[in-house]
């Protein structure tokens, strides 16, 4: 597995928050970072080769997208077909996370958990029928969320990686 | 919000051009200019419609923890439960949810033993037992959100 060296830990910590929004960008924080602009670039395009990067792009705020009912429906698959149905889902747009966890028998059995978003209810309650009718009926239940406490993203620091 | 605005976070969900102009790149995909590209991600950032615009990382890859962890909590006990688990800096989301299982959070931390400590500390203060449910495989979705 790829260590990621003390530039590149300062590189994610400078990028966490964001991409400047100015016509280089790549170079503004190159600056910032005494590289060259090629070098943070390739720096970059390492780390999501090597998968620390999962994506580069926008993070959304759904509800603001009109995607007002959120629902966590998690599934009971039989362990041999978990990931041909997990496959399935992932072709619905109106499936935006779709995971494996483990059961904890007798008290959960659900082993995929995914994530469906409606503009309302009743919308995610007939998405949810349909996944339901095409993957081949599996004990299912949704899990509406009725308050959020608490959301904030992980923060990565550099300072305290550098010792490990 | 206009269709070119749509357009451009249907764009970007796919990810973003590792060049010297990528803002540019993006604009010639969808026929506006770079400066109105700009523009309309800076405004959509201050409307709230995006939250970042930037990398997300792969915590277990940096060495860090992540998972997502249930209790279930009593009615009465609810208000003090959120208090005691909302107070670890390691809670990263925590949602209220209709079920026995009521209340669902993410853990991130900043090494996987921290992972661990903190479930036994929510249980030691609440009592309560934690069930954890680390992700064992991710299906991959392309566009999450259509906008």
């Amino acid at each position: 597995m790829y260590q990621p060296d003390e530039i590149d830990w300062q590189l994610i910590e400078y990028i966490q928050d964001g991409l400047e929004l100015v016509g280089r960008p790549y170079a503004s924080l190159a600056t910032q970072l005494c590289l060259s602009e090629v070098e943070l670039v390739a720096r970059i395009e390492n780390l999501q080769c090597t998968g620390i990067i999962k994506r580069f792009g926008i993070v959304i705020h759904h509800r603001r997208l009109g995607y007002k009912a959120n629902g966590m429906v998690v599934w009971d698959i039989p362990d041999q077909q978990l990931i041909d149905v997990g496959k399935h889902f992932t072709q619905f747009k109106y499936v935006t996370l779709c995971y494996q966890r483990p059961r904890h028998l007798p008290q959960w059995s659900y082993n995929l958990f995914t994530m469906i978003h409606g503009l309302d209810r009743e919308q995610v309650i007939t998405n949810v029928e349909t996944l339901n009718e095409t993957c081949g009926r599996f004990p299912h239940e949704i899990l509406f969320s009725q308050q959020c406490f608490k959301q904030c993203g992980a923060h990565y620091v550099y300072q305290k990686r550098t010792e490990a | 919000m206009d269709d070119n605005d749509r357009a451009l976070i249907n764009y970007l969900q796919g990810g973003f051009p590792l060049c010297e102009r990528p803002y540019q790149v993006v604009a010639e995909r969808l026929g506006l200019n770079e400066t109105e590209v700009i523009e309309r991600l800076q405004n959509l950032l201050e409307q709230k419609i995006l939250t970042r615009f930037g990398p997300m990382y792969h915590a277990e890859k940096l060495g860090g923890g992540l998972t997502l962890a249930a209790l279930k909590v009593s009615f009465d006990r609810f208000d003090e439960i959120t208090t005691i688990v909302n107070a670890f800096p390691e809670v990263a989301h925590n949602y209220q949810r209709e079920h026995e299982f009521n209340m669902w959070f993410v853990l991130a931390t900043e090494t996987q033993q921290r992972i661990t400590e903190v479930i036994a500390e929510i249980e030691q203060q609440t009592g309560l037992k934690v069930y954890n449910m680390p992700k064992k495989r991710e299906y991959f979705i392309g566009l999450q959100w259509e906008a």
